[in-house]
């Protein structure tokens, strides 16, 4: 269920404007006027492994940048939302925020198709967002309510949509690596020409599991993208600590790699289209996203005891993903200031409509506890353990 | 008991009662091998049911007599066809290649299954006949292909991992116990993992303390698991289609000592139910529980115990996760008294559980406490006569079950 509104055209007097109309986590437009093409070159050029990296000049229309700021400002809001939900003890348990990281979904979901898979770690809400969740399926699953898009049982590390190629929300720290891919492999089999993105963290890429997959990846030439998101932290230990190299983008050895700015939602639309090219023809390729997280690891970790406050309101002013986006747009005049504040207005209207609603749904029903525990079986006699349950031959 | 068979016998004689194609078709997706009438049967393995059957249906492809049992003669049964003799990494490999051909979303992913034909042979000759993407050679990284054969599964592929050796999947078991046997529940049943992961496990002949695990114990409190242990031939083709057919993850344990044992199964396609137990013996005086390798130390025990005047029921339980409960409690509501063998570990083993799983359900019908025997809580020492006493011999059998019948 869409929380997402459609926002009223704004007309304006000014022949110059455009009529816009912003449509939610889209990156096509269906009004002709706003076709026209804009060049962006990214902020950093791409730092390359074994491989010619692509070029730093992203087309765009004004239909993307202003689908870029709006979905961005969803992500951003979903997540300090979250935030006073769980100081309000709304939500419980592990809550991990991504604000700071929204132009690595933002960008991804811009360059490829809802039929190639994502796969990450528990830092999950955003991507869940990006690959078409709506805001009161992540609200309610976070609540721990039945119209939770986990049914209530999965909480904040396990978001899943399959209908969406959204593979989860995983919180043992790598081992999703694996899992992706093997969906590549079964992408490969298919021969569907898809590609899935493994994302992990700069902490899961000392986890010996993701060599060995990326080893067997690029033996069996599997279209699977490794997206390391380094955001310099792995929980309270910085990468310089963890790692001996910390070029993550170099790691694979024999498999090449791209190091890209991470807070560039453009520079990140570019490094996945090139890679999903690059996957489809010559299996896997290791992409390092240099980005950073505002808020502390999960909930219970304040942020700045292992790193300065001055350090994280610098990123905050340089290189936050949404103020960019805000310049971007202003400069090429496509909204006023006014306009766009009144985008992040409607944007945390739409936040808090869908938290109240999600409070008001209700609580899994106590069956629940043992449904989804096995499927039942396929055309043999299935039946419980003491065969009290009926069963049938299924056709 | 409501067996189809059954049910079917009770409602008419006449020829509908015949287990036909169109009943046990499973969908339009799945093609039966061309040269097969498409019949598939899901055989009722309680040999107590034989003489009922025999009676009311004629001409049908049906196997009665589903019991692998030394003791009975198969023969004796309605066959359409002779059958074909077979041996039981044969028989593995056959219930492979069988639902390849019929699924061709099914694959193995496993260490020298491909182009070296697998360790213990049950993978010979497929690579070849079905290419290098279907059998597919990894290299030694548990962890990780393990991983890879449930992210497939989620999409809906049907690998069968094969683990060189059960000792060997200790290494995945993030995988199989958070990724494999949780994701159905965690995401509110979106995805279904349809996976079988299977391998020797067991003692063998003095292969050392890391070869010869019994491992399971140690997956049995994984919760959406499926575990079965198979010891015939006619058993592990069957749970082995079974098992791929299934939607929930499998774990199909093999013994080492036993993929050279040999029987004559049908030539029909036929299943087993993963959740069943199979008797293996009749009796009255005492009910034996077992799986796996140890089956056969109970039927050695057994011939003893006949000499000396006990009429031991003999049930081997192959469901090590769910327990057949129904099965074994009608046996123990007969017998009243009950000795679990098993090759686990003695602490926390598939005894233990199954010795509260009874306790809990069947205490008033118990004339004596259960009694379990179990291989002892050692590694596996290298030395034939040490290795001969970690595992429970026909001896001890026989002398348990004097001591319960007293």
């Amino acid at each position: 269920m869409a929380a997402v509104r459609r926002l009223s055209p704004s007309f304006s007097a000014a022949s110059l404007r455009r009529i816009l109309l912003l449509r939610p986590f889209s990156s096509s437009s269906a009004d002709a006027a706003d076709q026209r093409v804009l060049t962006v070159e990214t902020s950093l050029p791409f730092i390359s492994h074994k491989i010619d990296p692509p070029s730093r000049s992203v087309d765009t229309n004004p239909n993307e940048l202003l689908s870029f700021f709006r979905d961005m400002s969803v992500m951003r809001r979903m997540e300090i939302a979250a935030d006073s939900l769980y100081k309000a003890k709304l939500i419980r348990g592990f809550c991990h925020l991504y604000d700071g990281q929204e132009a690595v979904a933002v960008g991804m979901e811009a360059a490829i198709t809802k039929r190639d898979g994502i796969i990450t770690a528990y830092r999950d809400h955003n991507i869940y967002l990006g690959r078409g969740g709506s805001l009161f399926e992540a609200f309610a699953e976070l609540m721990g309510r039945r119209a939770g898009c986990s049914r209530g049982k999965g909480g904040s590390m396990h978001f899943y949509k399959k209908d969406a190629g959204f593979y989860g929300g995983h919180g043992i720290v790598g081992a999703q690596v694996p899992l992706g891919c093997g969906v590549a492999f079964a992408q490969k089999y298919s021969k569907d020409g898809n590609v899935t993105f493994a994302m992990y963290g700069d902490g899961a890429a000392n986890q010996g599991q993701l060599f060995e997959a990326l080893n067997i990846s690029a033996l069996w030439d599997l279209p699977v993208i490794l997206v390391c998101e380094n955001n310099h932290y792995g929980m309270g230990t910085a990468e310089w600590r963890a790692a001996k190299s910390p070029a993550y983008y170099k790691r694979g050895d024999y498999v090449p790699g791209l190091k890209v700015d991470g807070m560039d939602v453009f520079a990140v639309k570019q490094a996945c289209k090139f890679a999903k090219d690059y996957a489809l023809k010559n299996g896997p390729l290791i992409l390092e996203m240099d980005t950073y997280r505002y808020h502390g690891h999960s909930m219970s970790d304040p942020g700045s005891t292992y790193r300065t406050r001055d350090e994280i309101s610098g990123v905050r002013q340089e290189r936050d993903p949404i103020e960019r986006i805000r310049k971007l747009i202003l400069s090429h005049e496509l909204a006023t200031a006014a306009e766009l504040k009144d985008t992040e207005k409607q944007v945390r209207k739409e936040v808090d409509e869908a938290i109240a609603q999600a409070k008001e749904s209700p609580m899994p029903d106590p069956s629940e506890l043992f449904t989804n525990v096995y499927v039942k079986g396929f055309g043999v006699e299935a039946f419980g353990a003491d065969r009290k349950e009926v069963k049938a031959f299924l056709p | 008991m409501a067996a189809a068979l059954q049910t079917a016998g009770t409602l008419t004689a006449s020829s509908n009662l015949v287990i036909n194609s169109e009943r046990f078709r499973f969908g339009s997706l799945l093609r039966s091998p061309a040269g097969m009438k498409g019949t598939i049967l899901v055989v009722k393995s309680d040999g107590r049911h034989t003489v009922g059957f025999n009676a009311g249906l004629r001409g049908a492809n049906l196997i009665p007599n589903a019991v692998a049992a030394k003791t009975e003669d198969s023969a004796k049964s309605t066959y359409s066809k002779p059958g074909h003799e077979i041996l039981l990494f044969e028989a593995l490999r056959e219930g492979l290649e069988e639902e390849m051909d019929r699924d061709p979303r099914v694959c193995v992913i496993g260490e020298d299954v491909g182009h070296y034909g697998g360790s213990y042979k049950v993978t010979k000759g497929l690579a070849n006949k079905y290419g290098d993407l279907r059998v597919l050679d990894t290299p030694i990284a548990e962890n990780s292909f393990t991983g890879m054969g449930i992210g497939a599964a989620m999409t809906g592929l049907r690998p069968v991992v094969e683990g060189m050796n059960m000792g060997f999947l200790l290494l995945a078991f993030n995988q199989i116990s958070n990724n494999c046997g949780m994701l159905h529940y965690t995401s509110g049943g979106q995805f279904t993992i349809p996976i079988v992961i299977r391998g020797p496990g067991g003692v063998g002949r003095q292969l050392g303390a890391e070869h010869s695990q019994r491992l399971e114990s140690y997956f049995q409190s994984i919760p959406g698991l499926q575990m079965v242990a198979c010891s015939t031939p006619y058993n592990s083709k069957g749970l082995m289609k079974a098992a791929i057919r299934s939607e929930n993850p499998v774990v199909l344990f093999e013994h080492v000592l036993l993929y050279n044992l040999k029987e004559r199964i049908p030539d029909e396609d036929y299943i087993c139910c993963l959740e069943e137990a199979e008797m293996v013996r009749v009796g009255e005086h005492v009910t034996i529980l077992t799986y796996s390798r140890m089956r056969y130390h109970v039927m050695q025990a057994a011939k003893t115990l006949v000499n000396k005047g006990y009429d031991p029921e003999v049930v081997d339980i192959r469901s090590l996760k769910p327990f057949d409960l129904y099965t074994i409690g009608n046996s123990v509501k007969k017998t009243h008294r009950v000795l679990i063998v098993e090759e686990c570990m003695r602490t926390g083993g598939i005894g233990a559980s199954l010795r509260a799983a009874i306790i809990d359900n069947f205490w008033d019908y118990l004339d004596a406490p259960i009694m379990c025997l179990s291989s002892q809580d050692v590694p596996t020492p290298y030395a034939g006569s040490l290795e001969e006493q970690t595992v429970v011999q026909p001896a001890q059998i026989v002398a348990a079950v004097e001591q319960l019948c007293r």
